[in-house]
């Protein structure tokens, strides 16, 4: 049977490489077919900051502090997205026959995750583009083109205990509970990590929670790669600590559940 | 003829339920192979296990000669989602085109649905499908590919007898070019008009495997049904294969002679009355079948053994 283990396995019309674009690609096609489905995730972070930075003066033109609001801004940008679109997705298609389907193609898992991976990922980088041109347009913050770029890379490496939050919230419960738990938990990280308020604003007590939180981790990783400084140890223990535990929270739920799902 | 997949003596248990209960069953190339059995009865499970969905409790499957977990291994496989899972927003042709690309030489989108009787729908969102449509749709998916081996599993349960017929028709056809198709169904006559061979699953055991006109024969039982205080002397009688006992204390008796089974009766002189004969459901003689091999005894069920929604309780935990 060697004619069939042969071939390329990265590259090729049906390698490795070339599934995860399929994968990413009809992820993209479907998403956008409800279009409706887009502007929570697209619209919804610029929108806040329009609402509530921009009419702001005494933040909108202070250099610094509106720098971070961008930043805060594009970190829940990158949550919500990541949130919404695993938690919901793997939700709902654990409801539909269609994904234990596909995993009897001649797929490997890697190329339907990392598909997953892409295309979310490139809906969380749209998500981003208005944040930034807001930002750029109507406020004070700036930024160098190295920090905008080293901004993105630490908005991605923060952005993985969300995802792992999402994938957790996907394999756990139906998605008319998944859509609850998600909004809960996206607008309690927002607030408590300082997304929508910033931290100084908060009481002592809140402060000491949120740096908790990896929402307050991500913003503040986030500001250091893009503003420089000092990064507190809390923040990238923090971020290792629960991209670990969240990490292993997931890979247990996928696990368990993989036996009851697939007929 | 060589063999495609293969179990080897193979178990597979859902917490408490034994789906599966040791079966050896070798798929070789170039038949029509028809799994046949009630509900439950374990067909669907030895499906996705030779697919690579579910792993055997205990014994091995082997799909190319390597394990159905290896996607590699499924390159030359070919099956059906049910027609409830395909993602409604995508089109038609688009659904076609993406199962396609994981193939090294699939068919074009066109020749697929030509084949499949889909080349006005493939502009069409697959949620606005009819019911027939959809089931058409799955069933083509399992031969874009070009697979060598193909699992259709209820291929055309829902379908009225046109599109039975249609459908059908295409399967033999992709079968003619090539194509080794295993084919699960409760309806005797699907069988009939696609498979060779025919293993027939009950309880989640072989109970049967043969060439269809043997299986027929074996499973095309008459019941008689009357009263008589001595149901253990009827059952005594030649050719008895089983029994039911009824709550309005009429006793059922399986037999595949129903005429000489009436003539042993009277020629017996056992006490009987209000008898009624008449042919039993593929169902009913699955089940007389299955109970008979030892699973349970056929004097301790009472007609109908069991309730649908018990058996529909059955497949749930299944899935």
């Amino acid at each position: 049977m060697s004619t069939l283990t042969r071939g390329p396995v990265i590259g090729g019309r049906t390698g490795i490489l070339a599934l995860t674009l399929l994968h990413a690609r009809i992820i993209l096609i479907e998403t956008f077919r409800i279009p409706a489905a887009l502007i929570g995730s697209l619209v919804f972070p610029g929108l806040s900051l329009l609402f509530f930075v921009v009419p702001q003066r005494a933040i909108a033109d202070n250099p610094e502090f509106a720098t971070q609001a961008v930043v805060a801004l594009s970190v829940f940008a990158l949550m919500s997205n990541s949130l919404f679109s695993f938690g919901l997705n793997i939700a709902s298609n654990r409801e539909q026959p269609w994904d234990p389907y596909l995993r009897t193609l001649p797929v490997p898992g890697v190329a339907r995750v990392l598909g997953q991976v892409c295309s979310t990922g490139l809906m969380g980088l749209a998500s981003i583009l208005p944040v930034i041109a807001i930002g750029a347009l109507f406020t004070a913050a700036e930024a160098s083109v190295l920090g905008v770029l080293a901004g993105l890379v630490a908005l991605g490496i923060s952005a993985l205990p969300f995802m792992f939050i999402g994938i957790s919230i996907g394999y756990s419960m139906s998605s008319k509970a998944a859509i609850a738990v998600v909004q809960i938990v996206m607008f309690g990280l927002a607030f408590a990590g300082g997304l929508f308020l910033p931290p100084y604003l908060f009481a002592d007590w809140l402060d000491t929670l949120s740096m908790f939180l990896p929402s307050r981790q991500a913003r503040e990783f986030v500001i250091w790669a893009v503003q420089g400084g000092e990064l507190e140890p809390w923040v990238w223990i923090g971020i290792l600590l629960w991209t670990a535990a969240t990490f292993a929270l997931a890979l247990l739920l996928f696990r368990r559940d993989e036996g009851r799902r697939y007929r | 003829m060589s063999v495609l997949a293969r179990l080897d003596h193979v178990t597979r248990r859902f917490g408490d339920v034994l789906a599966v209960d040791d079966v050896s069953l070798d798929i070789h190339s170039g038949t029509i192979l028809g799994l046949l059995g009630p509900n439950g009865a374990g067909k669907s499970t030895v499906l996705t296990m030779v697919q690579g969905l579910r792993r055997p409790s205990t014994g091995t499957v082997t799909l190319f000669g390597g394990s159905p977990g290896d996607y590699r291994m499924r390159r030359k496989l070919g099956g059906t989602p049910q027609e409830t899972a395909l993602p409604p927003t995508l089109r038609v042709g688009e659904v076609i085109d993406f199962v396609g690309r994981h193939f090294d030489a699939p068919l074009s989108t066109a020749a697929v649905a030509d084949e499949f009787g889909l080349g006005e729908l493939l502009k069409r969102q697959t949620g606005a499908l009819s019911g027939g449509q959809k089931r058409r749709l799955s069933v083509a998916l399992a031969f874009v590919g070009q697979p060598r081996l193909v699992l259709l599993d209820e291929p055309t349960t829902g379908l009225d007898v046109d599109a039975r017929r249609t459908l059908w028709d295409a399967v033999r056809r992709q079968h003619e070019r090539g194509a080794t198709v295993v084919v699960t169904s409760h309806y005797l006559e699907e069988i009939e008009a696609l498979a060779e061979r025919v293993v027939v699953l009950g309880h989640g055991r072989v109970i049967a495997d043969d060439t269809v006109a043997a299986v027929i024969n074996q499973v095309s039982l008459r019941q008689v049904r009357l009263v008589t205080e001595h149901p253990d002397r009827v059952s005594g009688l030649p050719g008895v294969v089983g029994r039911d006992v009824a709550d309005d204390g009429t006793t059922t008796f399986y037999a595949s002679d129903s005429d000489r089974l009436i003539v042993e009766l009277v020629r017996s002189g056992i006490p009987f009355s209000d008898l009624t004969v008449r042919g039993a459901t593929l169902e009913e003689a699955f089940l007389t079948l299955t109970g008979a091999t030892g699973a349970e005894p056929p004097a301790a069920r009472t007609a109908p053994a069991r309730t649908a929604p018990a058996r529909t309780a059955e497949k749930e935990m299944n899935r």
